[in-house]
């Protein structure tokens, strides 16, 4: 249902549901359910369920369709998609927003042979996954957590209130019931999460690196920082090239066999690194034996944290964080991490054969999300918090922010990413998402130019690594680079709230060529459960299943469920029979590989090798040898976990055991896991590494460098002249600080607050508002305002108002907000909905009243040399909507209450009856005091 | 009119605590699926897809904005239901007997088979607690989830009331207030639980812990040792690191 993938127990009566509650073993919610969870029946019965594949028989938008049969579907399919793959398969574009099957349709991708595919990370959060990954091998959520039992300082960054959802709810209200601990939250509104924080410090968006500098700062000034783990688990000792303009500037230096050296003061003399033998020079000048000049990593860092940037009077200007607060915050993260350390009479063995009698850990602990991602230079933030995070030496120890197993991998996780896709009718080289290694591996032309669609890794966003959804629809429509033949896509609202810039979405989809009449983007396919906003615009409808009545799998190869303490992965199993002529997308990507004959789908015969489906397909496909989407019960007899040939009885393992599997680490496993010996050879035995290498942890980025070196013109793979500038400017070893381009290009007298969205936490991760229940909690969103901020603009409490940006402009209702950064509004985001979709009557507060932020925020920006560019963080191409900015004026017409602008209708959908009063449950046959007296009796059976 | 019993065996209710509640109504819907098809519902919802939706709900969150001079600001969540008083003035004010409240355990509950809709209870209840069923003309209200608590099908650690076994941040509990050992009464105690208008003497049985004070921060900082790089340099050049 949702990336927060609770388990859930599902109860029936009579082949209804009647409740839905969380599964008290499940690893990842542990019996607690959050209020979307809980409305699951009215979404599952929702009067806005597509029943029949559709074939488009208006124009384009008009929501005019013809039902058709799934043969006939199938047919059209396989049809459009085979002719792309015998003709050039990179013209299937392939996008698939909020999926929780990526390791499937990623692979289905891959196979056809295309390597224009992604999912919605590029415009969620992949600043905090690709930060991390390429820094510690590892990041927030889904790859580390917070060690919620022993830290004794928590501080979150820019999370909103629904993110995360119950590991983090369940989390703060375990740190909440602990005496000593204290819960910093940094956030420029202060609800949900924020609200029940300790210390609230409602930062100005976009500045929290700057924060984080001057933390690190100060930590650096005052020697509160770990040099012990610094020198043994970073590459803070290594020597780095000092040798400006040329080539090897900036790169580590390294002896024959490829060994990072450092200066060994004990014998004054530059030596390979050797963990725990070697005593090298953290700061100094050095020369190596052919006269090069060298200066330790370290040097590095504190040249850039002890410069003029992060001096606090400037800092306390742009952050809005006082002085005081940012030395008394820094003093406060020292006592904790070094006066107040967490031992644990835990013997372990590093991987540099050092014994350690206890495990030491710095109960400091950070957590992070969207708000440090969706800016600029939000890719930069995350790597200051993580190298804040290094400092303190508080990385995976008790108290400290802690691994989820698959992770820690190597600094970038050994999986390429495609570079381009196959031949006609070929099967792509790699997959279509990876980690670039370096300039070598990007997804460029000859000429430097991208190859990729949506120009993820490319010159302009190299390290994309969750692709860049939001510039999808845009470059298919302008044909940048290419025109593509068929854009499919699944889970993703981008004719509405998924698009940052909804008008022009849809131009997008409905603009046709002038020369031939046909439409620029030629076929859209698109599978969604539910007649949202998106499904008018498509060619060919396949509707999906609900959540319940479909098999899924959270995979250890995609995005895995484990907890610090075990690895783990789950199914979900349907409990519904679809009562409509619908199928689950995952069965349908599987029928399509099988019409188009694709390799690993069928045999040489062409016959299905999963004729089962979606779950025969994830009992027995193998990635590799032994290896496949769900980690336990494998082997013959289900003896092994983790490899293992596949296990035919694995599904009713999994089944018996609650629909998941948990493998836990022993206690001495589970710490400092980047050099932990024991466990890294676990992780191999598990498939889960390559080799039990230990992972450094880079305060400096040679690659990064290698990459700022290519933008000077060094090495064989340089980019072209329009990107060097960019690149050299973007791309540093060391994590630094930069004001996002609004804050300095748009007058800030003219435009001057910045404007934020969030999720309510009773809707996270989803966008639907059919759901009966929910849309009496919420139907109608505010654009929040602090008083003071109002008053300047004679703007009263819920006043309808004007929000304007450079790109647009949108009327709304404005609400008072005390507990708001004076300089930022904001409101819920996908509240406001489109007239005629999701089954909704015509009056419908989400139509009339509730708006779209994404009207004035545009997917391009305009430089001042007139040269256009994605509004997405330069390094890794994230969407970039918390850079909006915004003024905001009283409306003239106060009695029209209706938001601007009110896009015309789509056809309102009427497949169901939608009844004036709904009154869900169960007709009771006895009277209330033959129920009552009956309580405590075993007649009213649980169902 | 109806009258209370003179004394309850047990005081089951709710303690629920406002530092930790993050105000994500995970209570208010787990409440409403389950009850919805329990022994007082169904709970309706008038023009569920329609302009104003609106319905029945036990359990519902309130937000406020807490300002008080010598205190931090802050946001504050408030979940409100039936407090199942030991007095409860919906009981008494009741013509029909309808409204009771159990002499075993003290949950307040309505009979629909002989309520006749006239809302009195919910004019006599202070809490705003009651909630009014158009379809049926009856009133309905939190059963403390006693078709759950007692269900012996259920394990015995989920017998409790659905918003207490679905918070995510635990900021509910449930137990038997009149047993001073029991996890509510203790908890109680430790942490200054209040009455929720204690001048209305309602005696509810439910009780809030109310959002602690934070902290005004006391001024501090780190000393300095080194304040540029070249001061780095000299000392750190000195300091022996083997890691």
């Amino acid at each position: 249902m949702c990336a927060c993938r609770c388990g859930i127990n599902v109860h029936l009566k009579d082949g209804r549901i009647k409740y839905i509650e969380g599964n008290p073993d499940h690893p990842v919610n542990k019996g607690v359910l959050c209020a979307k969870g809980s409305a699951g029946i009215m979404q599952h019965y929702s009067p806005a369920r597509l029943t029949s594949p559709l074939k488009r028989v208006g124009p384009r938008g008009s929501g005019e369709f013809e039902e058709i049969s799934w043969d006939e579907a199938m047919d059209i399919a396989t049809e459009k998609l085979r002719a792309v793959r015998n003709k050039d398969p990179k013209r299937l574009a392939f996008f698939t927003g909020r999926d929780q099957s990526q390791a499937l349709t990623g692979w289905f991708s891959a196979k056809f042979g295309t390597h224009n595919y992604a999912a919605h990370g590029g415009f969620c959060s992949v600043n905090m996954a690709a930060a991390g990954l390429y820094s510690i091998g590892g990041s927030f959520w889904e790859f580390g957590e917070p060690d919620w039992h022993k830290t004794k300082y928590f501080m979150m960054f820019g999370v909103a209130e629904d993110h995360d959802s119950n590991p983090i709810k369940k989390g703060i209200g375990t740190i909440k019931k602990r005496a000593g601990t204290k819960y910093v939250s940094i956030n420029p509104v202060q609800s949900g999460y924020a609200a029940i924080a300790d210390e609230w410090l409602g930062i100005r968006p976009g500045t929290d690196g700057l924060f984080v500098g001057a933390l690190i700062s100060e930590l650096i000034k005052a020697e509160k920082i770990d040099f012990d783990f610094l020198v043994r688990y970073t590459n803070s000792p290594w020597l780095v090239i000092d040798n400006q303009g040329e080539a090897n500037n900036g790169l580590f230096a390294r002896d024959e066999e490829g060994n990072p050296l450092c200066f060994d003061v004990s014998r004054n003399v530059v030596t390979a690194m050797q963990v725990g033998k070697s005593k090298p020079a953290m700061v100094g000048e050095f020369e190596l034996v052919d006269g090069t000049k060298v200066i330790p990593a370290f040097q590095h860092i504190i040249q850039e944290f002890l410069s003029e940037k992060y001096e606090l009077s400037y800092v306390e200007k742009e952050t809005g964080i006082k002085t005081a607060d940012i030395k008394r915050i820094a003093a406060e993260i020292a006592e904790v991490a070094f006066s107040e350390e967490i031992t644990l009479d835990v013997p372990w063995t590093d991987s540099y054969g050092t014994k350690h009698d206890k495990i030491i850990g710095r109960p400091v602990s950070f957590h992070a999300m969207r708000g440090i991602a969706a800016h600029k230079n939000g890719f930069e933030t995350c790597r200051m918090i993580h190298l804040l995070q290094m400092l303190l030496g508080a990385i995976d120890g008790p108290g400290s922010f802690r691994y989820k197993p698959p992770f820690p991998r190597p600094t970038p996780p050994h999986k390429k990413n495609a570079k381009k896709s196959a031949a006609p009718g070929e099967v792509a080289e790699a997959e279509p998402l990876g980690f670039p290694a370096g300039p070598e591996d990007l997804a460029v032309d000859e000429n430097g130019e991208p190859t990729r669609l949506d120009k993820a890794f490319s010159w302009e966003y190299p390290l994309a690594i969750h692709g860049m959804m939001h510039m999808s629809l845009h470059n298919a429509w302008a044909g940048d680079p290419y025109k593509v033949d068929v854009f499919m896509m699944y889970m993703a609202n981008m004719a509405w709230n998924s698009s940052m810039n909804v008008e022009n979405a849809l131009k997008y989809m409905t603009d046709k060529d002038p020369e031939t009449g046909e439409y620029k983007i030629p076929y859209i396919i698109y599978s969604d459960a539910f007649y949202s906003e998106t499904v008018p615009y498509a060619d060919l409808i396949l509707p999906d299943t609900t959540y319940l009545e479909r098999w899924d799998a959270i995979s250890m190869l995609d995005r895995p469920i484990g907890t610090a303490e075990a690895a783990a992965d789950s199914i979900r199993q349907p409990v519904l029979e679809p009562d409509r002529d619908v199928r689950p997308f995952q069965d349908v990507v599987l029928d399509l590989g099988v019409r188009l004959g694709l390799p690993g789908m069928v045999d040489d015969n062409g016959a299905p090798l999963y004729p089962g489906g979606y779950s025969d397909y994830l009992v027995n496909h193998e990635r590799a040898p032994g290896v496949g989407p769900l980690s336990g019960w494998r082997g013959e007899n289900g003896e092994s976990h983790g490899k293992g040939v596949p296990n035919k009885n694995q599904m009713q393992k999994y089944i018996e055991n609650g629909c998941y599997w948990e493998y836990e680490l022993e206690e001495a496993e589970q710490y400092n896991r980047f050099a932990n010996q024991a466990y890294l050879e676990t992780a191999t035995k598990m498939g889960w590494m390559g080799s039990p290498e230990p992972i450094v942890l880079n305060v400096y980025n040679e690659m990064l460098q290698k990459f700022h070196l290519a933008a000077e013109g060094h090495g064989e793979h340089v980019p072209p002249e329009h990107a060097r500038e960019r690149i050299k400017t973007y791309f540093n070893p060391v994590p630094t600080w930069y004001p996002v381009q609004e804050h300095v290009d748009i007058n800030s007298d003219e435009f001057p607050l910045s404007a934020l969205t969030q999720r309510p936490a009773h809707m996270y991760h989803s966008w639907g508002s059919q759901n009966a229940w929910l849309r009496q909690l919420t139907s109608q969103n505010y654009l929040y305002i602090h008083p003071k901020t109002a008053k300047e603009k004679n703007i009263d409490d819920l006043d309808w108002v004007w929000i304007e940006s450079p790109h647009g402009k949108v009327k709304v209702q404005a609400k008072y907000m005390e507990g708001l950064n004076e300089g930022t509004v904001w409101t819920w985001n996908a509240i406001g909905k489109r007239r005629g979709a999701w089954a909704l009557d015509e009056k419908s507060p989400e139509f009339q009243k509730a708006f779209l932020l994404n009207h004035v925020i545009s997917e391009n920006l305009t430089a001042d040399d007139g040269s256009v560019r994605s509004n997405s963080d330069p390094v890794t191409g994230q969407g970039a909507w918390f850079d909006t900015r915004v003024k905001v004026g009283r409306a003239d017409n106060q009695s029209d209450e209706t938001t601007s602008p009110l896009i015309e209708p789509v056809k309102f959908y009427d497949k169901y009856q939608r009844p004036d009063v709904l009154q869900y449950g169960f007709k009771k046959n006895r009277s209330f005091d033959e129920y009552e007296r009956s309580l405590g009796t075993t007649e009213e059976k649980g169902t | 009119m109806t009258c209370l019993p003179d004394k309850t065996d047990k005081k089951l209710g709710l303690l629920i605590d406002l530092d930790i509640c993050v105000g994500c109504h995970a209570c208010a819907v787990n409440c409403k699926e389950w009850n919805t098809s329990g022994i007082t519902g169904p709970m309706e919802d008038i023009k569920p897809y329609g302009d104003d939706p609106s319905g029945v709900w036990y359990n519902r969150i309130h937000s406020y904005e807490f300002k008080k001079p010598g205190e931090v600001d802050r946001t504050v969540y408030f979940p409100k239901s039936c407090l199942h008083c030991e007095d409860a003035p919906c009981v008494t004010v009741c013509p029909t007997g309808a409204s009771l409240k159990r002499s075993e355990d003290g949950i307040v509950l309505v009979n629909p088979d002989v309520c006749i809709g006239c809302k009195l209870c919910s004019w006599a209840c202070p809490y705003g607690a009651r909630e009014y069923d158009t379809t049926g003309g009856v009133m309905q209200k939190c059963t403390l989830c006693v078709d759950k608590i007692y269900d012996e099908t259920i394990p015995e650690e989920r017998r409790v009331p659905s918003c207490v076994s679905t918070c995510p941040a635990g900021a509910r509990h449930f137990g038997d207030f009149a047993d001073p050992e029991s996890n509510v009464s203790k908890l109680a105690a430790a942490n200054d639980a209040r009455d929720l208008f204690p001048e209305m003497e309602t005696k509810p049985v439910n009780q809030y812990l109310p959002p602690r004070k934070r902290q005004i921060h006391k001024e501090k900082s780190l000393n300095h040792k080194v304040s540029n790089v070249k001061d780095a340099m000299l000392r750190w050049a000195k300091l022996d690191f083997t890691g």
